[in-house]
């Protein structure tokens, strides 16, 4: 049976099925990705100073994919149009870009991003234990120069075993630059362009840490709301990707062949979706990465 | 909305960002005094006026080849 309104408009709509179909998904994804970022901001106005991180994102890796999304949008719609003017050879190569945009976007992000944070570590000293990691803090520095409290050390963790390992009584921890030269001016802002871990070492007793963890969503709200917001828009853009190779490959070009503007319009309800994956990445990029 | 309309909204939010990143590079420049912030915010700024032209030829492109959903 064939499927009716895959081409031509229903009556009472005005529209091909799909075209309702994708924007009532939509707009369930609105509100999907509308409760994430009002979680996130709300998460980010109610922490206490010094215990939202700020500048460990790397800003010029984040700006690459963000450009990389927008090129993306712009192949697909140029895909779609070049089916429009039955131009399929050019189509073809445009869905092939599009395609790769994606995979690169996705590769930056799980085998660049997403390791660089897993192998961070980072341990909250108790309130009361401060001035003992002073030389590393530097909050007296830091309250001078009416900047929030510091109240984490970060960097590489030596002695892995430490986080599970009841019996060893120390987190043995290469410095990030902000820990080992706490005092220095230019630590006193965030570095978006990331600065390599030094060679200092410090040994930070277990009983004057509140909590330590890697880079991982267990580590704090900012993380927890990164890897899930960023999780999450990943899985679409796989999720694309995996609709525009079928999109690309032999199969539709029978369709093509027996009716072409039903493969536009499939194209097009697609970049529907890709450009509403990357209207969300627009957002993400700011929030997370520069604010 | 077909994808044209939602193409030409999306350049439209592509560019604020673009010109926002070229601000946020200002401000880090001005705080900061880092060079480096200068030329990022001038990327963007061209990066931004790019699109606009871009948005600009798109729109033109499918008003000329009549591809309007």
């Amino acid at each position: 049976m064939e499927i009716p309104y895959t081409v031509s408009t229903r009556p009472d709509t005005g529209l091909w099925n799909a075209k309702v179909g994708i924007w009532l998904f939509l707009a369930s994804e609105v509100m999907l990705f509308g409760g994430l970022f009002s979680a996130y901001i709300f998460l980010r106005l109610d922490a206490p100073p010094g215990m939202w991180p700020h500048g460990l994102l790397n800003v010029p890796v984040g700006t690459m994919n963000t450009a990389i999304l927008i090129l993306s949008s712009v192949t697909v719609v140029l895909a779609w149009a070049a089916l429009k003017m039955r131009r399929y050879r050019a189509y073809w190569w445009y869905m092939l870009a599009t395609i790769l945009c994606g995979v690169i976007f996705l590769t930056v992000k799980l085998v660049y991003e997403w390791p660089q944070k897993f192998d961070h570590f980072g341990a909250y000293i108790k309130p009361e234990a401060l001035g003992k990691y002073e030389q590393y803090l530097g909050n007296k520095h830091a309250a001078a120069k009416d900047l929030p409290p510091r109240l984490e050390i970060t960097g590489h963790l030596h002695n892995r075993a430490a986080l599970n390992d009841p019996k060893i009584k120390e987190y043995e921890v290469a410095l990030d630059p902000l820990n080992a030269d706490p005092t220095n001016p230019a630590m006193d802002r965030p570095h978006f362009f990331p600065l390599p871990v030094t060679d200092k070492i410090a040994k930070i007793e277990k009983e004057d840490v509140q909590r330590a963890t890697m880079f991982l969503p267990t580590h704090s709200a900012y993380f927890a709301s990164y890897f899930t917001i960023t999780g999450l828009h990943g899985m679409h853009v796989l999720g694309g990707v995996l609709v525009f190779i079928y999109m690309w490959l032999p199969v539709s070009k029978k369709l093509y062949q027996r009716n072409p503007e039903h493969l536009a319009n499939r194209v097009e309800v697609a970049g529907l979706f890709w450009h509403f994956v990357d209207l969300i990445w627009i957002f993400v990029f700011p929030l997370f990465y520069l604010l | 909305m077909s994808l044209k309309g939602f193409h030409i909204v999306f350049i439209i939010f592509s560019t604020l960002l673009a010109f926002g990143i070229g601000a946020w590079c200002v401000w880090v420049d001005l705080v900061e005094g880092a060079p480096i912030y200068l030329a990022g915010a001038i990327c963007s700024f061209v990066v931004a006026v790019a699109l606009v032209v871009y948005g600009v030829w798109f729109y033109r492109k499918m008003k000329r080849l009549r591809i309007i959903t």
